[in-house]
């Protein structure tokens, strides 16, 4: 038995924006693969559930004629990692889809919760983050567009406010077309890990050895997931030998933030930045060297 | 392609189709409790949990009116209509007042795969599954998978190539097993890897598991009481 104290199914968007006005305390549950996790581990007591997962509004996801894709929130692991369209055009997120958990996680587990969840581990953080992704965020009082950077405010927290849904999550044409990435996630184990760091990289390719446009993000390298600002700066228009490679790597530390837990120390951690930065860089130069896309 | 065929398909793959479905059917009357639960022997009697039975709490405020939901669903392909506890995970339900004791409890926070039960064909772990979320949902555990008695060309193949010693986890990967087969696509000795990677063996060391696996998948085929599918597998054996 769960400790839940009450449990409410939203039946249509408005009408779960209304409900959450009205019941500040209510838990918003969707997949439930950290929420049922927190109150067996007795972090959450007495919840009130409001389930979200019967909104059809927020399950799966479009293409416009443009390119814009807007993932649903309630899209599971499973079914990006299914998704023909996102395989051909943004492999790298389907290649973070499938590092997430196991299968039956995969099956369960949401998109939108990943994200909202803010944990520094998840495994969309840097690959969304490197694809400058943006949330949209409903209340009943209207929607707000916020930058996924811009989201995570602290360990386990994020600009999500009271009576707000993540109702969807915005990849412009103009951040995956032509770009070419990779995932690497470091953890212990294959399967059923969590991340001791995660590294999302995307860049384009020019004549075979010149990048343009890196982006660089990192999960579990500071207390939210972040980009590197300064090794992206140093990339531009640079021609990717070992010692350049090498270079981004070290500049990428910079912008970390990392601590020692108990899965890794804090040194280890910077080593692993300075080591599979560039190792995903090669990955994503490669994948531009094949078939030619992200 | 640039409409997004796959993305658009996302929406209509199952796990999504039945949840609207579920909605409808919690005020459907075609399914009337008596009809549903008659089929099952035994199940009558615990089916329904009376109003007495719900566990309370001195001054919680629980009361039976908002803890309890009625939720109609198969098991095994044998139509269920009860009430079960908002509190419950399908776990509960399932194996506490349904019996079916194939589902087994082992980290109970969705690590090991052992409770894992099939809902609408896809893997998942009903310890953190809530039991209201089965409403109009089509359930199979390993009960459901032989028929008259005989194994299934799944479970089969896990007794052929000995990947059971405690059995403690194998009704699970036989389920996951069981949904890689009737998916009729191809898959990798690496991506069997992946499509187990949810279930926990203390015992066997996971090689003959790969291996039954890998077996049932590629000779393909299955049988089960409710469906009729291809009976390739049968040949075999
Ligand atoms: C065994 C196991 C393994 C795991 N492995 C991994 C892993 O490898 N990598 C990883 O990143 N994570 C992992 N997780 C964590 C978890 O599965 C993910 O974070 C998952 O994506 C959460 O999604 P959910 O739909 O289950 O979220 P829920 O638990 O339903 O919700 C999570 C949080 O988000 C909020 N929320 C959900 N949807 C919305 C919305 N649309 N609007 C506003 N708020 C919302 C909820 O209120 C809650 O605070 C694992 C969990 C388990 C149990
Ligand atoms: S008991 Fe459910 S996954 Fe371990
Ligand atoms: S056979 Fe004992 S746990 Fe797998």
């Amino acid at each position: 038995m769960f400790n839940i104290s009450k449990y409410d199914e939203a039946g249509s968007l408005d009408g779960a924006l209304e409900f959450l006005s009205e019941h500040p305390a209510a838990k918003v549950i969707a997949g439930g693969t950290d929420v049922v996790i927190k109150m067996q581990g007795g972090k959450l007591r007495e919840v009130e559930l409001f389930s979200i997962r019967g909104l059809a509004e927020l399950k799966g996801s479009k293409c416009s004629p443009d390119g814009a894709v807007l993932l649903g929130p309630l899209v599971t692991f499973s079914q990006i990692a299914g998704d023909p369209f996102l395989q051909d055009n943004i492999p790298v997120l389907t290649q973070a889809a499938l590092s997430m958990g196991g299968p039956q996680i995969r099956n369960i587990a949401t998109i939108g919760g990943n994200i909202c969840n803010g944990a520094v581990s998840a495994d969309s953080a840097p690959t969304l983050l490197a694809l400058n992704a943006e949330l949209r965020l409903q209340s009943a009082r209207g929607e707000r567009k916020v930058p996924l950077r811009e989201f995570y405010l602290g360990p386990g927290k994020v600009d999500l406010r009271p009576g707000e849904l993540l109702t969807g999550i915005m990849v412009r044409p103009e951040e995956y077309l032509g770009y070419h990435g990779h995932y690497i996630k470091f953890a212990m184990r294959k399967a059923m890990d969590i991340a001791t760091l995660g590294v999302s990289v995307l860049c384009r390719v020019e004549e075979g050895k010149v990048l343009r446009g890196v982006r660089i993000a990192l999960g579990v390298a500071a207390p939210t997931p972040i980009r590197c600002p300064e090794a992206e700066a140093f990339a531009e228009g640079k021609t990717a030998s070992a010692e350049t490679l090498r270079e981004i790597g070290r500049l990428a530390v910079r912008s970390t933030k990392a601590r020692t837990s108990w899965r890794a120390s804090q040194e280890y951690r910077e080593h692993l930045v300075a080591e599979l930065v560039p190792r995903a860089l090669q990955e994503a130069m490669r994948a531009a060297g094949g078939e030619g896309n992200a | 392609m640039r409409e997004g065929k796959g993305i658009s398909e996302a929406m209509r793959m199952p796990g999504v189709k039945g949840l609207s479905e579920a909605e409808g059917l919690s005020e459907a009357e075609g399914m009337s409790e008596a009809e549903g639960m008659s089929e099952v022997k035994g199940i009558s009697e615990v089916g329904v949990m009376r109003m007495s039975e719900v566990k309370r709490k001195p001054g919680d405020g629980t009361t039976p009116e908002n803890v309890l939901r009625k939720i109609s669903f198969t098991v095994n392909g044998k139509a269920l209509t009860l009430y079960v506890d908002i509190r419950e995970s399908l776990l509960e339900v399932l194996r506490e007042r349904l019996g079916f004791t194939g589902v087994k409890k082992g980290c109970g926070v969705g690590e090991c795969g052992a409770c894992t039960v099939l809902v609408d064909g896809t893997p998942i772990d009903s310890c953190i599954y809530l039991a209201v979320w089965a409403d109009g949902r089509e359930i199979r555990t390993v009960e459901g998978l032989a028929v008259d008695g005989q194994l299934s060309p799944v479970q089969e193949a896990f007794v052929e190539e000995g990947a059971i010693q405690c059995g403690f986890c194998t009704p699970g990967l036989v389920l996951s097993t069981t949904a890689l087969a009737e998916s009729g696509k191809e898959y990798s000795r690496e991506e069997i890897k992946r499509e187990l990677s949810g279930h926990f063996c203390r015992c066997t060391g996971y090689q003959n598991i790969l291996k039954a696996a890998e077996r049932a998948v590629h000779e393909g085929g299955h049988r089960c009481a409710h469906c009729e599918h291809e009976r390739e597998g049968e040949k075999r054996i």
